[in-house]
């Protein structure tokens, strides 16, 4: 066991990296949940991001077009579930593992002929100065730009959120649906666009697997990231700020099972494996129990289907 | 006046099975007071959405201010100048009073701004709110507050209140009536929704009085009794709950130095609470909403329990004993919420009627439900108390808010119950139906049942009780014999100032 084989520095500049498909994703659930509707659906909207954004990104040999291409594949399969839920008024819970189960499907379909490539590399940021400082040039400034993305997604959604109409007036749609639609608000079109930033969040998160984390295309390459995404967000207590909290810790702690798998401790596998789950929910739930009124957090109308009484 | 502010004609608005407006017409003047009565679902709350743009008319117009007005949304009706004040109150209890209030308007100003204004109108209006406080820590009195400042804040040409007095004291009603008279003399014409004909003759220029959908009068509502209104909405003449006189028997029910702290966050601690009541007596428990009426039901109902003397049955200390063991010794509860806490809303009137009569009616036979009996029990409980459904597979979602509360009591009066103890019996009950529950309940007392009635509908309580006491702040007032209680002195008991005038006489 050499345990002197990990770079610390490495290790934080690497976490970011672990972090943020996570963190795209679970923020994109966020406001999902904070408009009242549950879609357990991010599992299969992340890998049709990743396979899509891989396929565009390989196809034009941009990874640019490759992530806004997963952006809109996401969203276009959150439609599907938008439709059901919205409109057909089915079961928010059943349509979204329904969701989860067709776009593993339909990835492992449409990248039958991409395993094995390469995608086009994404540039990283370079800054003069900056960029060649010791240890925070390599931790701060040295990563591709999607990095930088999700953490400024995770601020404006905070932002728009907390200060601004749209987010109060989502805020409300997610507290009581009836008197927001007896004020006069399109409570079905407000969740429908919240469903599909949603969905573009997760394909975001998809792509960045495929296309930088990776980076290749394996079938079934998410691997429940989705899933913890979801379990970010209610241990997060929906707050922006918890999410990415959250979303580091499984990075980090991915990153560390990791290394210390390579610096050989004597811990078996399957152990460190499950490390990052483990750890991640129990932070989680150990911050969100402490508060008596975390149950207040919760959108009250989630889950619940809205149904306009004339 | 030469020109009316609002003219309604034809109105028709039909769904599946009923019509709910048939060629309803009339007019508001600019800065009059116009009441619309009528019974529960005679299509009272259809006309004034449709007025706010919530539903749509299948035919007929509307014009406000000498222009064609038929709001596709409540924006549009909010811009053109309507307002509504909502029965069942559309805030979100997770906002702050600001934030509530900024969703209700079109332009509304930044936040600091709006929090200042939301100040001075609630002033001057004789509402004061704090606008950080979140909605859900808020009183009902205050809640409606929230919503006549969201409607106050636009500048309203005609504004629709639906049941608003339900949830005050006679002071704040007094107060409600100072602004509403304030607005009207100012312009602002109100489209007044009650059930309380006092009421209504009180402050009401005029009013349209609604049957099945149709307007079957319009009339100056000073000119006319309580009683020729009522007759008037109802289409025959009213039942007045009657009772005889009688005495008491012995003490069935008391409450020794009550206190329960309180469950809930937003909830009142109960305060060293005595109270008795007798086999035949009605005792009415007074006050405005948040002062302790749940937390006290729940005490007595068994949801919460508390030291074994502190609650006596019999003489026998009960207080340690859960809802369904009360219920073996015969103490009954009604509570106010019908969905959810009465009534499980998506489960049928049959099996609803099962949860609580499980065991007095025996319909569980060695664990299995006898869903015969139930259904008869059921039944029983729809053709006796007159609750209007397709049948007992109906989900208690579905009925009107009258109807449940009609099967919800009837539920447990028909248990023949020792004591029964509810809360809010005929909360948004129409005027023949809230006659029924109460004629309901003094027979229950006259055939020697005790009755707590808490409620804060003084002039229910006044109907009814033979003993009234008031809740303040988890305090319970002495009783007082209801009769000749003058509305002044029940006020100040509702205050909590009588324990003062107490130590000062």
């Amino acid at each position: 066991m050499d345990l002197s084989a990990i770079n610390p520095v490495l290790l934080v500049a690497s976490l970011m990296i672990a972090a943020t498909p996570i963190l795209l994703a679970a923020i994109g659930e966020l406001v999902v949940e904070r408009a009242g509707v549950l879609n357990l659906g991010v599992e299969g909207m992340m890998i049709i991001g990743a396979i899509c954004g891989f396929a565009i990104a390989v196809e034009t040999g941009s990874p640019l077009v490759g992530f806004v291409g997963a952006a809109f594949a996401g969203a276009a399969l959150s439609l599907l579930f938008a439709f059901l839920t919205q409109i057909m008024l089915a079961n928010q819970v059943a349509s979204g593992l329904a969701l989860t189960l067709f776009g593993l499907g339909l990835s492992a379909l449409i990248g039958q002929g991409y395993a094995g490539q390469k995608p086009p590399p994404t540039p990283r940021l370079d800054l003069p100065v900056l960029s060649d400082m010791p240890v925070l040039g390599q931790v701060l400034f040295s990563h591709d730009p999607m990095v930088y993305f999700a953490i400024a997604m995770i601020a404006a959604t905070w932002a728009v959120l907390k200060y601004s109409r749209v987010g109060l007036i989502l805020r409300a749609v997610g507290e009581n649906h009836d008197a927001a639609h007896a004020l006069g608000y399109k409570v079905v079109r407000i969740r429908i666009l919240a469903i599909m930033f949603g969905g573009a969040c997760a394909g975001l998160g998809g792509a960045y697997l495929s296309l930088i984390r990776v980076p290749q295309w394996t079938e079934g390459m998410t691997a429940g990231a989705g899933w913890i995404a979801l379990a970010i967000v209610v241990f997060a207590s929906w707050k922006p700020w918890r999410v990415m909290l959250g979303a580091y810790l499984f990075g980090g702690v991915t990153v560390l099972q990791f290394n210390l798998q390579a610096a050989g401790v004597s811990i078996p596998v399957q152990y460190l494996s499950m490390a990052p789950y483990v750890i991640t929910i129990l932070v989680l739930v150990i911050m969100s129990s402490s508060k008596s009124r975390a149950a207040l957090n919760a959108p009250a109308a989630l889950g619940r289907i809205f149904h306009a009484t004339h | 006046m030469t020109e009316k502010l609002l003219t309604i004609d034809g109105l028709t608005k039909a769904y599946p099975g009923v019509v709910a407006n048939d060629k309803v017409s009339f007019g508001i003047d600019a800065g009059e007071v116009h009441a619309l009565l009528g019974e529960n679902g005679a299509g009272k709350s259809t006309l004034v959405k449709m007025i706010y743009g919530l539903v749509r008319p299948d035919a007929g117009n509307m014009t406000l201010m000498g222009n064609a007005f038929s709001p596709p949304e409540p924006r549009v009706a909010r811009a053109a100048g309507v307002a509504m004040v909502f029965q069942h109150f559309s805030l979100f209890e997770a906002l702050t009073v600001a934030e509530n209030i900024t969703l209700g308007m079109e332009n509304p100003p930044k936040h600091r701004e709006l929090s200042a204004r939301i100040t001075k109108v609630s002033h001057d209006y004789g509402l004061p709110l704090d606008p950080e406080r979140l909605v859900g820590e808020l009183s009902a009195g205050e809640r409606q507050r929230v919503e006549i400042i969201r409607c106050l804040l636009q500048d309203p040409k005609l504004l629709i209140m639906d049941e608003p007095t339900s949830v005050l004291t006679p002071q704040e009603v007094e107060v409600l009536f100072h602004t509403l008279r304030q607005l009207s003399s100012e312009g602002t014409a109100i489209l007044y929704i009650s059930h309380k004909l006092d009421e209504i003759r009180d402050i009401c220029d005029s009013a349209t009085v609604l049957r099945h959908g149709v307007v079957v009068d319009t009339c100056n509502p000073r000119e006319k009794s309580a009683r020729e209104l009522a007759e008037m909405m109802v289409g025959s003449a009213l039942h007045e709950p009657l009772r005889d006189a009688q005495a008491f028997g012995d003490v069935v029910l008391e409450l020794k130095g009550l206190s329960v702290p309180s469950a809930t966050q937003f909830g009142t601690s109960l305060k060293s609470v005595n109270m008795t009541v007798r086999a035949g007596e009605i005792l009415g428990i007074g006050g405005v909403a948040g002062n302790g009426q749940d937390e006290l039901l729940a005490a007595m109902s068994g949801e919460t329990p508390s030291a074994d003397t502190t609650v006596t049955f019999d003489g026998n200390g009960i207080g340690t004993l859960g809802p369904n063991e009360r219920r073996a010794l015969g103490i009954l509860a009604a509570p106010e919420e019908r969905l959810g806490h009465a009534a499980a809303p998506d489960m049928s009137l049959t099996e609803n009627a099962l949860l609580t009569a499980a065991f007095r009616e025996n319909l569980v036979k060695n664990g299995f439900v006898d869903w015969a009996s139930t259904r008869t029990f059921a039944k029983r409980v729809i053709k006796e108390f007159d609750v209007r459904t397709p049948g007992t597979r109906t989900a208690a979602r579905a009925l009107s808010g009258g109807n449940l509360q009609k099967f919800v009591i009837g539920r447990e009066v028909l248990q023949t119950p020792r004591v029964l103890v509810v809360n809010q019996p005929t909360w948004g009950v129409d005027a023949s139906a809230a006659a029924q529950i109460r004629q309901s309940l003094m027979d229950l007392a006259a055939s020697g049942a005790a009755v707590v009635v808490i409620s804060q509908d003084l002039d229910e309580l006044m109907e009814v009780s033979d003993n009234f006491c008031a809740l303040n702040e988890g305090h319970l007032t002495r009783p007082h014999p209801a009769k000749g209680l003058t509305v002044e002195e029940i006020g100040l008991m509702l205050g909590g100032m009588e324990e003062q005038e107490a130590a000062n006489a």
